[in-house]
């Protein structure tokens, strides 16, 4: 067996007295794809931190092919060829996509000249291979949250990596950029690159993943084979030949030209391992909660009651979103469904007040109304989730506890005067609803994992007890256990009369809760459907091929 | 109490001054010339307090000694006017509030840079006071010293006052709802819109109550002395600053604790007179202000840094 390109043995690493890391275990091999699960606070995330060199471990063991390094720094992971795509991307929003790609790329000297229209030029070759329709001379700023990870996946390839790690890549991508990643991953893991994949989608990872481990309260709870380990055949000069000219080379192939292997094709490998049997999505889920969850749906209690929010050829200019006909009744959850880029987002904003309605008619509860500002949508009983919770969703430097009554100052403090007392006992059910850790509502929220900080930031929106609920992508970024709490909630809240519109980019999600689904595209509604609706037909009216468009 | 950190570790130094001056400055603690300190002090807790607010909600205003000396001409005159104290003083304080204002019309309403903003004012204010007065000095009617008291009840008058005034601005930032819009529109303004805050009018009113309590201790300053000195204030926002920052105000906006600002404005202030009583040259008062200035931020820094790694 070839040497392994990443070894960690052993390694903990605590914070203060949170010990996010126990002493995993965990190893990566040339050509593999390793899926990386677990819980949000399981770890990944450290994990992910200790072997990009951003945190160092108290204890343990990091080789990196074979040698062992100590005091690795983010430059010298970069170095030694690892590269990684965060969750929380970090990009600089005011410089320009190629600007981004040359400061990942490129360590100059300090009096160097900066040489941009070879930049740019790279920059274009690395989006065009991802099939990004981003332009190089784009501010980051403006680009939309798919189109920022895609450059971020374009500077992390364009590195010639060697130990890729990529932390939900997918999670606002639409299906066509995701077969695309997956080729380019594909293309990668066969040039005998590393990826370390991290992601709660199950049906990806079994798409796509070599092996599995599981993470579980900061340690490593069980490895999993999913595909028959390959040993790559001895190459002899004859399978070196070149690519026969006249074929154009695979674009994941001319991505790590950096390494030296060219475009050459190596010769099928030898299996030596073969897959674990019977690995499920349940054992998995099971490894990752310790505990069985059920993947099914909660179900609608009733049928729909009257209409709350009633919309009439709605459109704001501004936000690319005209003559939305749409209806929201009590107790009833429309999917909005649709591809990244159709409007969904933009909608939920107008309904919020963010941008605000410049034609149509709006009725709410039998009165007609004009939505001009956050604050007046929330007096009118509407709630929103917005997509980015860490950048709006939450105010970072305040507890848990402020942040969940931040909505319903008015009702629960009147007069001015906060009562403590109150607040932290609301603080308390809805940890306790939600299951937020660490439960106490004194932590910053800045100090909570990526799925707790969504979860206090639908907190805050279930107690101001709204008559309609927007939910942008409630569950993005939660594991598996949580997303199911959360479902049974989000239907809990229907029951009891709430109208909710549930955007996401889940499919599954999207036809399991949903009990109409609305596809939008091109900024309107292009069709609605009847919840638990085939996925083929959703796509179908998402992409404008559909039949079956019922107003 | 981990959220008070900052603010003990302000109180320590403060304290470890204190006793290091009573072992080797002895002479230091007298009655009449430390009350005479802390009187003199007063009014620069009072815009420190303010200003401590307008770091919070991560915005600055550099233009609080100009209020400050734009509203005790101002009241001296008014009181030379024979205007009852009773009516001066709220008329002084609001003057400050509409200077304040004026600020937080230019700030909140058409978002221009808080800093260009005060930088502006703080100059249009100083010229134009100084050429209103040519430079002259207010005569002040005799009753108005000390508000017609003693002059040891007048000053321990004047410290209570600050004292009150720090009191009620520490709890209500905590207690009170709009002390949490602060705190939330310093931290990340569009999150705090999009739950329904509203950030403009935090903002300004930020700017308004600064401009008050510039106002505020502009009175409290005409009080001290038959006469009004039109030069007052200068440099006041940096002392005020200094004492927020080294308070544990974080000048990014969101965090810190006013209680932290008394402990920072005293550790500077009492900088000066150590200095006399330790028989050190007195040019190095503000060289000493700023290595404390500098200490106590690089540790914040450092504190951070580690907690990070």
């Amino acid at each position: 067996m070839s040497v392994p390109l990443l070894q960690l043995t052993r390694v903990a690493k605590s914070f203060g007295a949170v010990r996010a890391l126990k002493g995993v275990s965990f190893d990566l091999r040339p050509g593999e794809v390793h899926a990386l699960l677990g819980e949000n606070g399981a770890g990944k995330t450290t994990l992910m931190k200790v072997i990009t060199g951003a945190h160092s471990p108290d204890e343990g063991v990091l080789e990196i092919a074979g040698r062992r390094v100590r005091h690795l720094s983010p430059a010298g992971a970069r170095r030694l060829g690892i590269a990684c795509i965060y969750q929380q991307l970090a990009l600089f929003p005011d410089l320009t996509v190629a600007e981004n790609i040359a400061l990942r790329l490129d360590t100059p000297h300090a009096l160097e000249r900066v040489r941009r229209q070879a930049q740019r030029e790279r920059a274009r070759q690395l989006l065009q291979r991802l099939g990004a329709a981003v332009s190089p001379d784009a501010e980051v700023r403006g680009l939309s949250l798919p189109a920022q990870q895609l450059v971020e996946i374009a500077s992390a390839l364009g590195a010639g990596a060697r130990i890729i790690i990529m932390d939900e890549p997918t999670a606002s991508l639409t299906r066509r950029e995701v077969e695309l990643l997956f080729n380019l991953v594909r293309g990668l893991r066969a040039d005998g690159a590393g990826i370390i994949y991290i992601s709660h989608r199950l049906e990806e990872i079994f798409q796509l993943a070599d092996r599995v481990t599981v993470l579980r309260d900061g340690e490593s709870v069980g490895t999993r084979v999913l595909r028959a380990e390959k040993q790559p055949r001895p190459c002899d000069e004859a399978d070196r030949a070149a690519p026969a000219p006249g074929s154009a080379p695979t674009p994941a192939a001319t991505l790590v030209e950096k390494d030296g292997a060219g475009g050459a094709r190596r010769p099928p490998p030898i299996a030596v391992q073969s897959a674990d049997a019977n690995v499920t999505a349940g054992e998995l889920i099971r490894l990752m909660v310790g505990r069985e969850v059920s993947q099914i749906y909660p179900p609608a209690a009733g049928p729909a009651g009257g209409s709350v929010l009633c919309l009439k050829d709605v459109g704001c200019a501004a936000a690319g979103v005209h003559q939305v006909t749409l209806e929201l009744r009590a107790g009833e959850i429309i999917g909005l469904a649709g591809l990244v880029g159709a409007g969904r987002t933009e909608l939920a904003r107008v309904l919020f007040g963010i941008t605000p309605a410049d034609s149509g008619e709006m009725v709410l509860a039998g009165q007609p109304v004009a939505i001009g500002s956050p604050r007046q949508a929330i007096a009118l009983g509407i709630a929103y989730l917005p997509e980015d919770r860490r950048r709006h969703g939450l105010v970072l430097d305040l507890p848990v506890a402020a942040n969940i009554t931040m909505a319903i100052h008015r009702r629960l403090f009147p007069g001015g005067w906060l009562r403590l007392g109150a607040e932290r006992s609301l603080a308390l059910e809805m940890i306790r609803a939600l299951a937020i850790t660490p439960p106490t509502p004194e932590t910053p929220a800045r100090s909570l994992s990526g799925g707790n900080q969504q979860k206090t930031a639908l907190a805050r929106w279930l107690a101001a007890k709204p008559k309609v609920l927007l939910l942008d992508e409630p569950t993005q970024g939660v594991d598996v256990g949580a997303k199911s709490e959360i479902h049974k909630l989000i239907r809990g809240l229907a029951a009891e009369g709430l109208a909710v519109l549930l955007i996401s980019s889940d499919l599954p999600e999207v036809l399991g809760m949903s009990d109409r689904i609305a596809v939008m595209r091109g900024g309107t509604v292009a069709a609605m459907l009847p919840g638990h609706s085939e996925a083929h037909v959703v796509m179908a009216a998402a992409l404008g091929q559909g039949e079956g468009s019922v107003a | 109490m981990r959220r008070y950190s900052r603010e003990l570790s302000v109180a320590g130094a403060l304290l470890a001054a204190l006793l290091a001056l009573a072992a080797f400055a002895p002479g230091f603690y007298q009655a009449q010339p430390l009350l005479s300190l802390l009187t003199r002090e007063a009014p620069a807790l009072v815009v420190a307090c303010g200003m401590a607010l307008v770091l919070i909600s991560r915005q600055i205003d550099i233009s609080v000694g100009s209020q400050f000396a734009v509203c005790s001409v101002c009241a001296g005159l008014l009181a030379a006017a024979q205007w009852p104290l009773a009516l001066v003083a709220p008329a002084a304080v609001l003057l400050g509030a509409a200077l304040g204002a004026f600020n937080g019309a230019l700030v909140a309403g058409l978002g221009l840079p808080s800093i260009v903003v005060t930088l502006a004012t703080m100059v249009a204010w100083r010229e134009g006071l100084r050429w209103l007065r040519q430079g002259l000095w207010v005569d002040l009617p005799d009753g108005l010293q000390w508000f017609g008291l003693r002059q040891s009840a007048g000053q321990w008058t004047l410290i209570g006052l600050a004292l009150v005034v720090l009191a009620a601005l520490a709890l209500g930032s905590r207690h009170l709802a709009a002390g949490r819009f602060v705190y939330a529109v310093g931290s990340d303004a569009e999150a705090a819109r999009l739950a329904g805050i509203r950030p403009r009018l935090t903002t300004f009113g930020v700017f308004v109550f600064m401009g008050a309590l510039a106002g505020l201790a502009g009175m409290m300053n005409v009080v001290q002395s038959p006469q009004v000195d039109p030069n007052s204030g200068t440099g006041l926002e940096l002392k005020t600053i200094a004492a927020a920052v080294v308070g544990g105000i974080a000048v990014s906006g969101g965090r810190g604790n006013l209680w932290g600002v008394l402990g920072g404005l005293l550790l500077l202030a009492c900088v000066s007179p150590a200095l006399t009583h330790l028989h050190v040259e007195p040019h190095w008062e503000k060289a000493i202000q700023g290595g404390i200035i500098l200490g106590a931020v690089a540790a914040e820094g450092l504190h951070r840094r580690k907690g990070n790694r």
